[in-house]
């Protein structure tokens, strides 16, 4: 059944039971983010650390208004990207965006996106493609506010 | 005087059509957009094939009646809703539009722009109040918003009571000989509340004050007349009473719409134009610049009619029996909430919920796969659902169209929802 498909008992476990929810102190930048259409909110902090020469994401944590895409989306994403270095982490945020905006017609790499891929009903739900980004958009954003301030 | 629905569903092809692989089409979404019947479509098909030209301007047969077409709409507007005449009947894109036109007629009175010799009425400024209300759509808040930013006038609003009308215990205070305008909606788009226009115009009057009606939920779904309710400006749009988008309309008193400064400039709102100065047309034209939706104004005309054979007594009388119905269902179900008043009598046929613990688009998704159309979100109230501590509502709107087995459809779906989300 299709809403099977959209709804993959993946994203459903972390609706649930979110993970890395609940605002975290110390944060490096903090933006809120809404979708305008529906009115879901996210605040999303982000921690950088600087170790080796290249900035990695130290944590992410957030607290999240919103339906079970959405949130689920930001919890599989904090997971995925805590403890990857930015550009990586940048480019894991492009193939999602990729990968949303595919029209249902691009076979998500597991190896990639781990849980993200079971997002890939949801690209063939227009309404629905925001719901899913909204946590990677407000991380980029909190993310590129944050660099700019360690320049 | 009742609805034949099986009847009436006929008319609307689109009705028959299934959605998400096989579910036949329930259509829950009017408040939204109403669906077209086919004498609204045959009329807009028949206007392009046999009469199109433009309007005014066209010194040929077909420019006679295109021109007949588009000013027959408004005659048949300005009748539909009690206005004195034609003349008091603009057309507009929409009811955002006409909003807009009588908020930015203000605000350019106020740069000293002048549409007659009264415009002076118009002008706002410090110390000068806008009274809305809190369960305004965005279109009925954000141009007095802007309004206010230009002109050094204050924003107030009547607030909303938990059973979801307007807290009218606030009148004495909030309308004052400060208020300029009173701006409300006849019907809530989300708490299906009907408001007691009336009263509250004659307490704006006796300040002093102008009211705006916004109609856009009202008009497709009971008869209203401008003169009973007391209103000096009237909104409403074509696309939510079975006519097409693209055109509203905006009627106001003639005594007033001459005294206004004009909004959009453009060809047809003028009377002379020279390098550095224009006068203007009389109302409605002043206000109508540019090529104006002109088939979409016969479509109007032929919904304006639907309505009228139909009876708009009939189509409010089986809404209300649609409305018992659907309130009964929802109550069974356990956890749902239903946002506005639970009488029929006070209420039309928008009915906003929330559900513990399953997100409004969650819910929407469910219907959406079983054929159930509804909207989810915060419907353009966005203020409205911050007074109820909520961020969003699923919403679902009846019309003459709709039937019980259609509530039926409805209930099933959101227990269905319910059970998806549920589970641990």
């Amino acid at each position: 059944m299709r809403l099977e498909s959209l709804y993959q008992e993946v994203i459903l476990d972390h609706y649930r039971h979110p993970h890395h929810k609940g605002l975290r102190e110390p944060y490096d930048t903090e933006v809120h983010h809404v979708n305008p259409l529906c009115g879901d909110e996210v605040t999303l902090r982000v921690t950088l650390k600087d170790a080796t020469g290249e900035p990695v994401v130290a944590d992410v944590s957030y607290d999240a208004l919103g339906c079970s895409i959405s949130q689920a989306s930001a919890s599989v994403m904090s997971e995925l990207i805590i403890g990857k270095t930015v550009p990586e982490a940048m480019s894991l945020a492009e193939e999602f965006l990729r990968l949303m905006q595919s029209k249902g017609q691009v076979e998500p790499d597991e190896e990639i996106l781990g849980d993200g891929v079971a997002f890939a009903g949801v690209a063939k739900y227009p309404a629905r493609i925001k719901c899913a980004l909204l946590g990677w958009m407000a991380w980029k954003d909190a993310t590129v506010q944050a660099l700019e301030e360690q320049k | 005087m009742t609805v034949d629905v099986a009847r009436i569903r006929k008319d609307f092809p689109i009705l028959d059509r299934q959605v998400r692989d096989g579910q036949p089409l329930v259509y829950l979404d009017s408040a939204n957009t109403s669906q077209k019947p086919r004498q609204v479509i045959e009329r807009m098909d028949e206007f392009y094939e046999r009469h199109n030209a433009n309007i005014h301007r066209a010194s040929h047969q077909l420019g006679e009646e295109a021109t007949a077409a588009y000013e027959g709409a408004r005659i048949k507007a300005a009748g539909f809703i009690g206005a004195r005449d034609e003349t008091e009947v603009v057309f507009t894109k929409n009811i955002s539009e006409g909003i807009n036109l009588v908020a930015y007629a203000m605000g350019n009175a106020t740069a000293g722009q002048s549409g007659g010799s009264g415009s002076g009425r118009f002008r706002l400024g410090p110390g000068d109040e806008i009274v809305i209300t809190e369960m305004e759509h965005h279109s009925n808040i954000v141009p007095w918003q802007l309004l206010c930013e230009r002109t050094g006038a204050t924003l107030r609003w009547f607030g909303v009571t938990d059973d979801g009308l307007l807290d009218l215990s606030q009148a004495d205070e909030l309308i004052t000989e400060r208020t300029r305008l009173v701006a409300l909606a006849h019907q809530s788009n989300v708490l299906g509340t009907i408001n007691p226009v009336r009263e509250i115009a004659d307490a704006a009057h006796a300040a002093g004050a102008l009211v705006l009606v916004d109609a856009a939920q009202s008009v497709p779904h009971m008869p209203v007349n401008v003169q009973e309710l007391g209103a000096d400006f009237l909104g409403f749009t074509s696309h939510k009473m079975c006519g097409p988008t693209g055109i509203g309309v905006l009627w106001g008193r003639r005594e007033l719409l001459e005294e206004m400064p004009p909004f959009l400039g453009g060809g047809e709102m003028i009377e002379s134009v020279w390098m550095d100065h224009s006068t203007f047309a009389p109302p409605p034209h002043k206000f109508e610049a540019g090529t104006m939706p002109i088939a979409e104004a016969a479509g109007l005309d032929a919904a304006m009619d639907y309505l009228t054979d139909v009876g708009l007594d009939a189509v409010r009388a089986h809404e209300r029996d649609l409305i018992a119905c659907a309130l009964d269902a929802l109550g069974t179900v356990p956890g749902l909430r239903v946002l506005g008043p639970s009488d029929p009598a006070v209420r039309g046929a928008a009915i906003s919920f929330t559900l513990e613990d399953v997100h409004p688009h969650d819910i929407s998704q469910v219907l959406d796969e079983h054929g159930v159309a509804v909207r989810a979100g915060h419907h353009c109230a966005w203020p409205l659902h911050r007074r109820f501590g909520i961020q969003a509502s699923t919403r679902a709107s009846f019309y003459l169209y709709n039937t019980t087995a259609e509530v039926g459809a409805l209930v099933d779906g959101i227990r269905r929802a319910q059970r998806f989300f549920g589970g641990d």
